[in-house]
């Protein structure tokens, strides 16, 4: 498990690569090209699919090395469900 | 009539499966309202997604490219790998922990306890469900002009049964498709509720997944190969390039500003329901990482058909049923446009059982159980909750007929747009200690009212920009994230009793 600061300080890491790849969609740069990756795949299009790669990549490492690890234990001691009625 | 035999052996094996899940129901409503929290990482991940797939992974996709070209794969796939999984990890894993800890079932029951507030969940209620009833209709009508695109009238040849149904020229009627698929869906979620949804929605999706990427072969084989499939489609589709009507391409402000629609997951009902059902947060490691992996699997052969269509299709062809027509017109194997009707009927009803079924459970908890001063057996609530069910099937199936002829596709955006920008509200709710109640109400007023303004504006419904490109939702989530904090900070701080319970 890491410390509190390390986790401040990948979730801060983190946070930037996801800003990152946020301003990484807008692939401007992209817009008018017609060229074909490998022959069939408009190069806008091979682009964004490559980009659903990364994402998942990308969330993957989130998993590792940001996973709230204290949630299911909090998650079960918790109230009854009979606690739901009411307010 | 092979066609046919597909499609009613797929919903003879789809009702089957999902009745198979009764063989593991527990009996209680914790196991009908989210599986006793018992749904392991792969069901998880293919019931998440085939839930937020909708008609749009198949049909909407092909059509959108076939309308706009390449861009739509950015637009609203590849955008929604990244989106999505955040809402996943950064909404959906806490509130099954805070679901977990408090046994609560509806999004609502979250939100009345983390603000202490009943009336919020009054306020909530008729927009969560005014929100979800087009989108249960989207797939009921959608699925009934799929079967009537298949079954009906080739050029001069009339449809499959001109004897049987003479009235439609030989096409399956919307009435029975509309009534066989609501019969086949509440069947499964009258008998097994979430479990049965789970397990019918991980067939589903199998299957849709499946019959994409065979209608995607099989279309480039006949077109020659995909290099020949490609050369042969408009060049225009091929780029993002905005053409002067504006009716192809994509702007660069609308592409950025679209990136908001994907938030709506964050606020989906039928999807919060889905998150419950999870056994560990583990199990959501999976959904995260896999689901932009699945949503390329899907989208990628779906627009590249939809671009390869604009060199076979006439330019004003049905986008709805672009897919349908490629498979009838290239392939014509009867057995091939069945398995592919397969595929598209599993997308539509992926979606349709877990709306059903979650609207079902915020009638019986949010309403009934809420106000009731009586204490419930839970054989009662269960009855309840069936009984919900059946009412709310019914009237989806009635206002699907009467509202047939209309274009409620076009509802579809707003509908998420609506969801989307409702996410500042679950964001504060579960990150921001100094959330108040007072906030909540202003920010679920400020979406209501903007959002109706610029439905009406859009003549209430349809794709509508502003400001030369910007998507409303844009507009209407950062109203609503301005409202939740500024009402937040000027008044009164939560109840720290209330705000310890919520976060640790």
């Amino acid at each position: 498990m890491q410390s509190a600061a390390s986790l401040m300080k990948s979730t801060g890491i983190l946070l930037i690569v996801f800003l990152l790849l946020a301003v990484l969609h807008q692939d401007f740069w992209n817009w008018d090209n017609a060229h074909l990756v490998f022959g069939f795949m408009p190069l806008g299009l091979a682009y964004h699919a490559l980009y659903s790669l990364v994402a998942a990549t990308f969330w993957g490492i989130v998993m590792k090395v940001a996973w709230p690890h204290d949630l299911e234990e909090w998650a079960d001691g918790g109230e009854q469900p009979s606690d739901v009625r009411g307010r | 009539m092979a066609t046919i035999w597909i499609i009613i052996t797929y919903l003879g094996a789809l009702l089957a499966f999902a009745m198979g899940s009764k063989l593991f129901f527990r009996g209680t409503s914790a196991d009908y309202f989210v599986a006793s929290r018992s749904i392991g990482p792969f069901m998880l991940l293919m019931s998440v997604f085939g839930t937020t797939m909708t008609a749009f992974a198949l049909v909407g996709s092909t059509g959108k490219a076939f309308e706009r070209g390449i861009g739509t794969y950015g637009l609203m796939a590849s955008s929604s790998g990244l989106i999505h999984a955040a809402c996943f990890f950064l909404i959906g894993i806490k509130l099954w922990s805070i679901g977990k800890r408090y046994g609560y079932v509806t999004q609502i029951q979250f939100f009345r306890g983390r603000f202490d507030s009943n009336g919020l969940g009054y306020l909530l209620f008729p927009v969560l469900v005014l929100l979800v009833i087009p989108y249960l209709l989207i797939g009921v009508i959608g699925a009934a002009k799929t079967m009537i695109g298949v079954t009906g009238p080739k050029g001069p040849n009339p449809g499959m049964f001109p004897e049987l149904f003479a009235g439609t020229n030989g096409a399956v009627p919307a009435w029975l498709t509309g009534l066989v698929v609501c019969l086949v869906v509440l069947c499964y979620i009258f008998a097994g509720g979430s479990r049965a949804a789970a397990w019918a929605n991980t067939f589903q999706t199998l299957v849709f997944m499946v019959m994409g990427i065979l209608a995607f072969y099989l279309i480039s084989q006949k077109l020659g190969g995909l290099s020949a499939a490609i050369e042969q489609a408009k060049d225009s589709h091929k780029v993002r390039t905005l053409s002067e009507n504006g009716e192809v391409g994509v702007s660069q402000l609308m592409f950025a500003t679209y990136m908001f629609i994907p938030l709506s997951v964050g606020m989906f009902p039928h999807l919060f329901q889905h998150w419950l059902t999870a056994k560990s947060a583990k199990a959501f490691k999976l959904t995260v990482i896999a689901h932009p992996i699945c949503i390329m699997i899907v989208w990628v052969p779906c627009v590249l058909i939809g671009v390869w269509a604009t060199g076979v299709l006439p330019e004003d062809a049905i986008s709805g049923a672009v897919l349908a027509k490629m498979v009838g017109i290239l392939v014509k194997d009867p057995v091939i446009v069945g398995l592919v009707t397969a595929g598209i009927l599993a997308a539509i009803m992926s979606s349709l059982d877990s709306q059903f079924l979650c609207l079902g459970t915020i009638f019986t908890n949010d309403i009934v159980l809420h106000n009731s001063r009586k204490d419930f057996t839970d054989r009662q609530i269960l009855l309840m909750a069936r009984g919900f069910v059946v009412g709310i099937v019914a009237l989806t199936y009635i206002l699907s007929l009467v509202l047939f002829k209309k274009n409620v596709f076009d509802l579809a955006v707003w509908c998420f747009s609506g969801f989307a920008a409702l996410t500042p509200l679950v964001l504060a709710a579960l990150y921001w200690r100094r959330a108040t109640k007072a906030g909540a109400y202003a920010c679920v007023l400020t979406v209501v009212v903007t959002w109706f303004i610029f439905f009406a504006m859009s003549g209430f419904g349809g794709e509508y920009t502003v400001l030369g490109g910007v998507m409303p939702v844009a507009i209407c989530w950062l109203a609503g994230a301005v409202a939740m904090v500024g009402v937040s900070l000027v008044t009164t701080p939560p109840d720290e009793a209330t705000v310890a319970k919520f976060f640790h």
